[in-house]
Parts: C-alpha cells; structure tokens; sequence
C-alpha cells in the first residue's frame, strides 16, 4: 500500500527492531505463562480471576517489551556521536502510522474489554438460569437461584470494628465467629457492616465485596477445593484495621459442614435470645453518630 | 471623585499574617463552642482554621485593595516588579509571576520533604511484620498525613512553580491574565500546609486521603484538618485553574496561534480545564461532610437516611479527574523536552494535542473503577471497565508522538533528557499495570491491595515527578539564573531511577501475596521483600536529599551562571536574557514559526523580539 510507503533510512532499523521485538516477545510470553497467578484455583471465582491474570500478564508482555525496546534503541543508535550540535531529520509526522498505532490500541483495548465483559455477562447469565454460581458480583439484588441440587447456600457477613462475624439464614441465622462453607456449593455471601465502611476480603477464595452500613451488598463464590483460607478487611476502618484478620475460614465436605453447623446451632439457642433476628442490614443503637 | 487620603498602614508580610492567625483561630473555636450544636469542638476547630486562614490571607495583605476600593481610600500599588529586586520580595506578597513560581517551588519542596520523611517512617515501620516499631495509633496517622500531603504537592508541583513562571513567558505575555488571583492560588498553600500538620495536635486522621465516612465522621478533630486543608486546595487548584485558562486563551502574542502553542502550555490547558471543573465537587463533598460533623445533617449515614455511597461518588469524580491534572503537565513536560534534545520536529504536534485532550475527556466517564467492589451500580460495571481501558489509547498516543520524535533523531543526552526516558519507562510499567485494575475479575484480587499502591506511585512518583525532576534540570537555569551540576544530575537521575524501580515493583508482587493497603501488621512470610522495599526506599530519598543538595551547591557555593540559551532551544522563553527582565519583553514579541522546527531548512527563529538578540539555535 502506497500509504505506508517507509523510508529507505528507517529500514534497517526497523527490521532489526521487528525481529529482535518478535524473539523477546516470545520468550517472555512463554516465561510469564509459566508463573502461577494467585488468588489460585481454591473456588470457581479465583480460578477465573487468575486466568484472566494470565492473559492480561501475557498480553502486557509484548508490549512492554515493545516501549522498552524503541526506548533503549533510540538511547543506543540516535545519539549524537558529533561533539557540536546537529539536527535531526525534519520528521513532522506520518499520519499512516499514527492511525495504524491508534487502530492496533483501540482493538486491543477492545479486546480486552470485550474478553472481560463476556466473563462478566457469562457469570451474570449462569446465576439467572441457575447454574453454579460463577458470578463475582450481585450488587443488591439477591440471586433468585432455581433448582433444589444446587440451591444456594446464603451467608451474611456482618462487619463492625474490628472483627467479622456470619450468619446463616438458611439455619436458623446461627451466627458464627468463623466462616465455614462447604466444596462444591454455590454460596451467596451478603456483606453488609454496622458501623463504617469495611471490605470483607476472602483471599483465596477470590472474593472481595465492601461492607457499606445500610447495605446489603452480594457476591457469589463457589469454593472447588477444601483447604483453610484467610478473611481480612481490605478497606481502612480505624485503629485496628490490620489486626481484623481471621485464619480459620475453612472449605470443608457436606458432611463435615453438616455436623460443625448443626454443633453451631445448639451452641447459638443459649444466646439466641440476645441476638436481634436475621435481617437484611441492621441498625446498632443509638441512631447517633459517634465522634 | 475624591480620593481619601486614609490609607491602611499594617505592614504587609507573613509575620503580620500569623500575628493575626493566632487570635482569629482561637475567636473561631471560641465561637464555634458558643453555638455549635454538638458537643464537641469540631464547629470550632473548623471556623478557628478558617478565621486563622482569613486572618492570613489579610495580613500578607490580600485585603488591602478590596477594602481601599470599598472605603474609597487611596490605593496603595504594590510596587513595580522593576523597583523590587531584592531577596525580600520573595517573603512578601507579590504580583509579579515570576516572584510566583519561585515562591510556590520553595514552598512545595519544603512540602516534599515533609511528605518524604513521612514515607521514610512508614517503612521504617513496616521493616517488622507485628507493629512494634510504629503502633496503629501513629501509623494510621502517618499514612494519613503522608497521603494527603503529598496529593497537595502532587496537585500543584507543576502548574505552581513553572506553570506560573513559565506560561507568560512561553506565551509572549508580561504577566498572567489575573495577578491578584495567581497570588491568592499561592498564598494558601502555606496555609493550608500548616493546617494539615496541625491534625498531628489532634491525634491525627485515622481514613487515608479518601476520607470515606462514616469513618470520617467517627474520626476526632483532626478529619477537620484534612476538611478544611483539602478545601483550600480546591481553591488554589480552581483560582490557578481559571488564571491559567484565561491566560492562554488571552495573552498569547500575535502570531501564537493555537498550532504554535508549546505542548508544555497544552498541558497546562488541558490539566486546568480539569481542575476548574473537578475541584468545586471536591470542595462540595468536603463542605458537606463539614455538616454532618458540625451541624448534625447526615449527608452520609446511612443510620439517618444519608448514604456512604454518596461521599465515594463525589470524591471520585473528583478524585480520578485529579489523578489527571497531575499527570497531564507532566505529559506536556515531556512532549516539550524531548524535541529540544533530539533536535526534530515534534512528530504529529496535532496528534499529541489530541492524545491530551482525548485523556482529560475520557477523565470524567472512568470514576466508578475505584468502586468495583463497593456494591454500586454491577450493570455499570462493564461500561466503566471499557471506558477506563479507552484511557490507554490517547495515552499510548503520548508515547507514540515521543517515540516518533526519538526516531532517528541526534539525541543530546543531558540530565533533563535522562528523566524524559526514565518517565517513559515509569509510565509505561504504571500505565500497563492500570489496565490490570481496570478489568473487573482481577481487581477484586487487586483492589485496595499494594498492587494498587505500587500503581499510583509508579504513575504520579515515576510519572509526575520524573517530569518534574525534568522541568527542574531545563527549566531552573532560566528562573534562577544558576545552572545544576550536570555530574551530579547523573548520579541523581541514575539512583532515583534503580531505587524507585526496586522500591516499587516489589511492591506489585507483595499485593499479588495479599498484603492490603493501610496497615502496619502484615503476614510474616512478607517480610524479606518489605525489608528490601524499605532499603531501596532509604536510597530512594537519599536520592532526593542529592537532588536538594544539587539545588544548594549550584545555588549558593558555586557561581555556575547560566546563559541565556544553555540548552540551544528554539523555544520563546529561551529567547529572553537571563536573568529575565521584570517585564519579561521589551515590547510584545510578534511570534513568527513554531517552537520545535529543528532541522528545517530556511526555519525562521520562533519571534521577532524587536531589539533583544536571542540566540536561536537550529537552522
């Protein structure tokens, strides 16, 4: 094409570039495709954030390698080697390669914005027609799962300064100072706090979701391994906000999960009493603020 | 009409300011205790800041010329720029723009300093993973104050010091289109400085730079400090804001036409669109949040009917526009150094104006990616998620007018030159690791992690002060007359640049190994890489404290006077002596080419000065 006709001077240099460009690029694709992106695969949700970690790392690559590599080369073969100043050639601009430039970012970004939004919209359409739970985010409306086999486990995540606690509507709305799930359920995790803004952050279970007071906000998680995970708060929420930390989250069988939340019930009937009911968000007494 | 011959006699300098601070900030609490309606002392406290801030302001002599109008007393001048040579017009409110920017630029390293020994304790801290060295109670403190002091600095570190000095110049004007309000853009700075350090008396502000209530609204007196200074940064971003605007739009010299302008005045143009339009939300969201601390409203608890959603809306829209009016001028640093010293035509002037303003626009569709996982709006969420990824295409458009430029080019390696490469490798690493915040499955892992932290700091510490490290070894032989040690520039650039690189991007890895923001406890496993960060962090300032070192010694111990053109650019404000003259132009330059033609053949110098022999370089 006539419009990308290239000077006889920039050749060399850019076939030099292209080829050194290509080896690099390949080279470091295949060594970060190697690593072994966290948060993991101990859910379906951290698994698919990993994966796409994969895949932005891997397209970064080239492009990094790219950047640098025009940066270093100009360093290296357009600096001036005469003692007096000189100019350079007259370039003003070379509007074929610009456009080029702008048309390879743009379907780039498109790409990736298109890769991202299906994920979304895929987790989105699996929780409307009640497939296992792939979805990382619900926002305030809750799920409507069908099906009796994979009905969702729902747990509220209640979060004051400093420390998390869960309840289980589904049992009674035990409530609990550990998280405990069981593998291969669907669980619906709605995070709401008493006081101020918290983020309930489930590691290994890629699961992250702010505690707002007043809100019920809803993640989905589906833990595909049994194994301890941390929860922590990942939002600054006062003195303490680096010790509300918990080790001892656990993903455990059915079964296992039906005998530790059946020992929670009986242990929950003596304080039952004390405790306001299960309900969506609460309001600690008084209505006045602190200061 | 007779003119009294009343005139006010106080004398006019900072000491008279904080004479008459000190009482107004105590009248303000004592009023704000007289008639607050809770029972704490945030109503005082504010309206002591405010009064003190006033005070000041009428002290340093910002009130003279309206009272005098009013009263119809004789006006006093402020005098003549040509009349007031000596060191002390830099200590004294001045209208002269040049007085402006030295002003701002000792003003903000002072700050810088500050903000820096801030970062030094704060990985002093985090050498041991449990908290021994720094308990919460200082370190939450400490993040505040290092957050919202370096935002301060980060605002104004560009446009304040060579936006001031050098738009005139750059333009062929005498002065900015409104002096009084340059000055004022200045003169609460200061204030505003003292007003944050002042939450230390207070115990501190336990919420980081954002500020998110209902924390904020928990907080004790000190969220007061970060109240009313934010605000008066507002001020000085709007007032700067609008002076800049007007400046360019009205001042030029004939024969600047718009496609004549400098890149490094578009890149004040285009970061000033953003400040006059962002700041006045932030200054909203700040009033309000003022309310519910002093006057019981409840804006945003949710207990009472407000919403905590409200307070992240406003201070993002706010928030992600600011990230940009920082790192804009920065972008025109670049796209103006890199022609000079390659010695070529910037390549596609058009295109890198349009990669600025395609960046500030797209700044106002993106703020909803800080809230990914807050619960707003999940439709929104794909939208936002595109809208930000469409922020890398202007912005690779910034690297390709760069890069073009290099192309084939006779690069003169000088220090300003080695930042201009040093920020490209920066941003570059800062802008690729946004993208991985942008997509919504990864920032759930990412958000509020050091992944994010290492992000901005790559962005504004490897972006913004890079360029600002190269503004100040081009730029500052012209406003001080005195050139920096070029050996020891290199050593300065070539330390900044290993030991930021080893400071930060462990730091991506650490937030990929769940260590959030925020906290002075982290998981033991961590500790071999926030010990290495933290060394690197140690070299890192030395690298800064070489930078100050390099300002004293060229300033003060070796009489190194630049010439007029060092650096042989074509540029306009390379065409005025050295030191400048007080009215910048013997008579209003008539601008005849554009300030990058390097090697055409037959170019004419950028203006015809009438009288003043530039030296052109080029030809």
């Amino acid at each position: 094409m006539a419009a990308f006709h290239i000077e006889e001077a920039d050749r060399p240099h850019m076939v030099r570039l292209l080829i050194i460009w290509v080896i690099l690029s390949a080279i470091g694709i295949v060594a970060v495709l190697q690593i072994n992106y966290p948060p993991y695969d101990e859910s379906i949700q951290g698994q698919d954030q990993a994966s796409t970690l994969k895949l932005l790392t891997a397209l970064a690559t080239p492009v990094f390698i790219g950047v640098v590599m025009m940066i270093l080369y100009s360093a290296i073969y357009f600096r001036r080697t005469t003692p007096e100043l000189v100019d350079g050639p007259p370039m003003l601009g070379n509007t074929p390669i610009q456009i080029a430039w702008v048309t390879i970012s743009a379907i780039l970004v498109l790409f990736l914005a298109v890769v991202g939004i299906a994920t979304l919209s895929s987790e989105n359409v699996a929780q409307l027609v009640g497939a296992p739970g792939r979805s990382i985010g619900g926002g305030q409306t809750g799920s409507g799962t069908t099906g009796e086999e994979n009905k969702e486990i729902h747990v509220q995540v209640i979060a004051q300064q400093w420390y998390f606690t869960y309840r289980y509507p589904d049992y009674g709305g035990v409530e609990t100072t550990h998280l405990y799930l069981p593998v291969n359920h669907p669980v619906e995790l709605h995070v709401t706090s008493l006081d101020v803004i918290h983020s309930f952050w489930a590691y290994q279970l890629g699961v992250k979701a702010d505690a707002n007071p007043g809100v019920d906000n809803i993640f989905h998680v589906t833990p595909q391994k049994t194994g301890g995970f941390q929860v922590r708060c990942s939002e600054l929420c006062g003195l303490w906000h680096g010790h509300m930390v918990d080790s001892e989250g656990q993903v455990v069988s059915q079964s296992d999960f039906d005998t530790w939340i059946a020992q929670q019930q009986t242990d929950f009937e003596t304080i039952a009493k004390a405790v306001p009911s299960y309900a969506p968000y609460y309001f600690p007494l008084p209505l006045t603020k602190g200061s | 009409m007779v003119v009294s011959e009343r005139r006010l006699s106080l004398p006019n300098n900072p000491i008279t300011g904080i004479v008459l601070a000190i009482p107004a900030y105590f009248f303000g609490v004592w009023l704000g205790t007289l008639f607050g309606l809770i029972d704490d002392q945030n109503t005082g406290v504010i309206l002591g800041y405010l009064f003190a801030t006033v005070a000041f302001l009428a002290g340093v002599g910002f009130l003279n010329y309206p009272l005098e109008r009013l009263f119809g007393w004789r006006v006093t001048p402020i005098s003549d720029p040509a009349e007031n040579r000596g060191i002390g017009r830099f200590l004294r409110l001045s209208l002269d723009h040049k007085v402006i920017g030295l002003q701002y630029l000792v003003t903000i390293l002072l700050m810088l300093l500050l903000g820096g020994i801030g970062a030094m304790l704060i990985r002093t801290s985090l050498l041991v993973p449990d908290a021994s060295i720094t308990p919460p109670g200082n370190y939450i403190p400490l993040i505040g104050l290092h957050s919202v002091m370096m935002i301060f600095i980060t605002s104004a570190v560009i446009v304040g010091p060579f936006g001031n000095y050098l738009v005139p110049l750059m333009i062929g004007a005498r002065r900015m289109a409104f002096p009084r309000l340059e000055a004022l853009s200045f003169w609460v700075v200061p204030p505003a400085a003292v007003i944050l350090a002042a939450a230390t008396f207070w115990g501190g502000f336990p919420t980081g730079w954002t500020g998110y209530p209902p924390l904020s609204e928990q907080a004790s007196q000190g969220m007061d400090s970060y109240i009313v200074g934010f605000t008066l940064i507002a001020v000085a971003l709007v007032t700067s804001a609008v002076n800049m605007l007007a400046t360019i739009i009205g001042l030029r010299a004939p024969g600047m036409t718009w496609t004549r302008l400098p890149m490094f005045v578009w890149g004040i143009f285009t970061t000033s669109i953003l400040g006059l339009l962002a700041a006045p939300v932030l200054a909203a969201a700040l009033v309000m949040l003022a309310m519910d601390r002093s006057l019981n409203t409840s804006f945003f608890l949710a207990s009472n009917g407000g919403s905590n959603y409200l307070w992240e809306n406003l201070f993002w829209f706010f928030g992600h526009p600011e990230v940009y009016i920082f790192i804009l001028p920065a972008f025109g640093i670049i796209m103006e150094i890199v022609p000079h010293f390659a010695r070529k035509p910037l390549w596609g002037y058009r295109t890198g104006v349009v990669g600025l303003f395609g960046v500030a626009l797209l700044s106002w569709f993106v703020w909803q990616h800080h809230l990914f996982v807050s619960g707003i709006a999940p439709v929104l969420r794909p939208f936002y998620m595109l809208s930000t990824e469409l922020i890398s295409i202007p912005t690779g458009i910034i690297f390709l007018v760069t890069l073009g430029t290099l192309w084939r080019a006779r690069v003169w390696f000088t220090v300003p030159m080695l930042f201009c490469l040093g920020f490209l490798f920066n941003f570059l690493i800062g802008g690729i690791s946004g993208v991985f915040l942008s997509d919504v499955p990864t920032d759930v892992t990412l958000h509020g992690s050091y992944f994010s932290m290492a992000h901005f700091h790559y962005t504004i510490m490897g972006g913004e002060i890079f360029a600002l490290m190269a503004a100040a070894y081009y730029w500052l032989p012209k406003m001080t007359g005195k050139m920096l040690s070029p050996t020891i520039g290199r050593v300065h650039f070539w330390t900044m640049f290993l030991a930021f690189n080893s400071t930060f991007f462990p730091l991506f890895i650490v937030g990929l190994l769940n260590m959030p923001r925020r906290v002075s406890t982290y998981d033991p496993a961590l500790v071999g890489l926030n010990r290495w960060v933290t060394v690197s962090a140690y070299v890192l300032f030395g690298s800064m404290v070489l930078f100050a070192a390099n300002l004293i010694y060229s300033w003060f111990f070796v009489s190194r006077p630049a010439l007029a053109n060092p650096w042989h650019a074509r540029s306009l404000e390379w065409q005025v002596p050295t030191p400048v003259p007080a009215r910048n132009f013997d008579r209003v330059p008539v601008i005849v080419a554009g300030p990058y033609d390097y090697g055409i053949p037959n170019a004419r110098p950028v203006a015809d000065l009438g009288g003043i022999v530039g030296v052109t370089g080029g030809g």
